[in-house]
């Protein structure tokens, strides 16, 4: 069951005077849909969200909510439920009176309110905190009561600026699960702003990820991270090992490329805008990298015990360097010299910026 | 003892010794005097409660007052909110124009109203030319013009602490009000009004307990047509010599204020915040 309505970008745009906070930018969130917007700060994700909830007047474009065009709609009228990086809740008020706020001045009669905040209170576990004073409640509690009180009101879209910020890690872990059950129950359509890309992998359906006032890629999670359409994606999404190789000719959806570091040869799946000639970088995840009887010569610059998995920086005999990833195996010592191999398969090519 | 608590006292020895020299014990010796009348211990109290005059200065004390209070208030509201809103040279501009009469005597602004305000004043002449009135109005020598020049002076008083208070607001919980659908008036209601209770009670307080103690603007303003509390009391020492009866009038003036202050202390911003971020 889908409780939502899509939501659409037309070109929207935002500039201040010279400065383009956020480029033209076409983008529909499927209803139901949880889409992320990842990007480090200053790439106009925060300026897009808040386009959407009608905080910020676009300077050209078009937003539509379901069928309903609601750019001049200022947010009152939008019926969004938007959850703070802050999670400003009111400080005069209790957690109920929080929660209901959204119903409140709906005007629902009074019985409606008392029962949906309570089930609203219920969804995030905090049924015993309704008479609870704000300043009482630790952050993770505030995190919850924030997410009540946009749901609560039954929004056509749920939006989310960064509400796992400022809770430490552990706890944020717990939340993104939370989060992730509640969205899996309820299928809201949901956007959610982070810089963060480990929990944009965790909680999205798809992620845009954005640079500079625009979106570089959007698609789901494996897609970035195996397709990563240039460099910076490759290099925001996971790690990765970005080697300069040279596109020597293009053959059915594959290309030849000559790996400089590596004084080799390889075949790889073609990229859109790359044609022979062209100077491009080959992408090598560290899981692809494998320590081997047969391949190049290097040298274990650095060991990095990870738990379960270890972290090594190979130096190859040309000079270039690799970072690698493999389950723990205690044969691997610093200054050992070993054969490098790589799983041809799984190698990229993305322009060079 | 420990040291620090030895150099604690220390430090505080001469503001305190000096304090308890210097007020304290005039102010215990004053009120001492309130019980010392020949006629009994509370005669003085009995007095000032049964007489007809003075139970009507000190109610029109109270109307004064609460009157100041209010229209300073209401004055000040709009002035605090632009000020939050202004920044850069305006600001500083607007900031100063609020602190400027801080630095000019009570007294020569009370005088300067008086020459405003007079009968054949710049004031009347005004009014009288864009024909709102055809005589000169009455605006010194009674209760308007004591509510002037008073509101005039604690204007300050009440800006200083709103603007506090609007401060600290956060502008998000606007936002957040304005997202989960309430109007213009319901964000003002029940968000940003409730935020500004502290200062606004806190700023009303100031204003008002400064009225009922205000003796240089309501005696040169307001003349013997308008006699307040501080100024009975003056009468009491200067015209006829009745020391108890100004100890017992001032004894009065202290409870009342000490009595509101606690009433309205749980609103005001002492020691933490009360809505700190």
């Amino acid at each position: 069951m889908n409780r939502g309505l899509p939501l659409r970008f037309a070109a929207a745009a935002k500039s201040y005077g010279e400065v383009q906070a956020l480029k033209p930018t076409d983008l529909e969130v499927r209803d139901g849909e949880f889409l992320t917007l990842l990007g480090p700060s200053g790439s106009g994700k925060t300026t897009l969200l808040n386009l959407a909830a009608g905080y910020l007047e676009p300077s050209g474009g078009r937003i539509f909510i379901g069928e309903r065009d609601v750019t001049d709609l200022p947010a009152r009228r939008r019926n969004i439920g938007m959850v703070f990086q802050n999670y400003a809740l009111f400080p005069h008020m209790t957690v109920a009176g929080n929660v209901a706020y959204g119903l409140t001045v709906r005007r629902r009669p009074r019985d409606e309110i008392a029962r949906r905040v309570a089930a609203a209170l219920a969804m995030v576990r905090l049924e015993e905190y309704g008479s609870r004073r704000i300043q009482e409640l630790s952050g993770g509690q505030q995190q919850r009561v924030a997410l009540a009180r946009a749901i609560v009101i039954e929004p056509d879209v749920l939006l989310m600026d960064e509400p796992l910020g400022a809770l430490d890690k552990q706890l944020r872990r717990q939340v993104q699960l939370e989060l992730r059950r509640l969205h899996e129950e309820h299928r809201r359509t949901t956007i959610y702003v982070t810089h963060d890309q480990e929990e944009a992998l965790v909680l999205s359906d798809r992620v845009a990820v954005m640079r500079d006032g625009r979106i570089e890629q959007l698609g789901s999670a494996s897609d970035l991270y195996d397709k990563p359409v240039n460099a910076f994606v490759a290099g925001f999404i996971g790690e990765s090992n970005l080697l300069p190789a040279k596109v020597t000719s293009l053959e059915g959806g594959e290309a030849n490329v000559a790996i400089g570091a590596f004084a080799q040869n390889a075949t790889v799946p073609a990229a859109d805008g790359l044609n022979p000639g062209d100077d491009a970088l080959l992408l090598i995840r560290p899981e692809h990298v494998r320590i081997d009887r047969e391949g190049l010569a290097a040298e274990i610059t650095e060991v990095v015990y990870l738990g379960e998995l270890t972290a090594f920086h190979l130096r190859l005999a040309g000079g270039a360097t690799l970072w690698g990833r493999q389950i723990t195996n205690q044969a691997l010592q610093r200054g050992m010299p070993v054969k490098v191999s790589w799983e041809r398969a799984a190698a990229r090519i993305v322009p060079k910026d | 003892m420990k040291r620090r608590h030895i150099e604690t006292l220390l430090l505080l020895a001469p503001a305190v010794i000096f304090l308890g020299l210097a007020f304290v014990a005039p102010l215990a010796r004053l009120f001492s005097l309130a019980f010392t009348d020949e006629a009994g211990m509370f005669s003085t109290f009995s007095t000032l409660i049964d007489s007809e005059v003075y139970r009507r200065v000190m109610v029109n004390t109270f109307l004064v007052a609460f009157a100041v209070a209010l229209i300073t208030v209401l004055l000040a509201w709009p002035v605090a909110y632009i000020l939050t809103r202004l920044k850069g040279f305006w600001f500083a501009f607007a900031l100063y124009g609020v602190l400027f009469p801080f630095w000019i005597s009570v007294l020569v602004r009370t005088f300067s109203w008086m020459i405003l305000l007079e009968r054949n004043g710049p004031l009347n002449r005004f009014l009288i030319n864009i024909g709102i009135t055809d005589k000169p109005l009455s605006l010194l020598f009674n209760d308007t013009g004591v509510m002037i020049g008073m509101v005039h002076v604690l204007l300050p008083y009440a800006i200083l602490p709103l603007y506090g208070a609007m401060l600290r607001i956060d502008q998000r919980l606007l936002l957040a009000s304005d997202g989960l659908g309430a109007g213009l008036f319901d964000t003002f209601r029940r968000i940003y009004f409730p935020l500004c209770l502290p200062g606004l009670v806190g700023g009303a307080t100031f204003v008002f307990l400064l009225s009922l103690g205000f003796f240089i603007t309501p005696a040169l303003l307001g003349g013997s047509n308008a006699i307040t509390l501080s100024m009975l009391i003056a009468s009491f020492i200067n015209d006829r010599l009745a020391w108890s009866l100004a100890a017992a009038g001032s004894l009065i003036l202290l409870v009342i204020v000490l009595a509101l202050l606690a009433v309205t202390a749980r609103f005001l911003p002492f020691g933490k915040g009360v809505y700190a971020r």
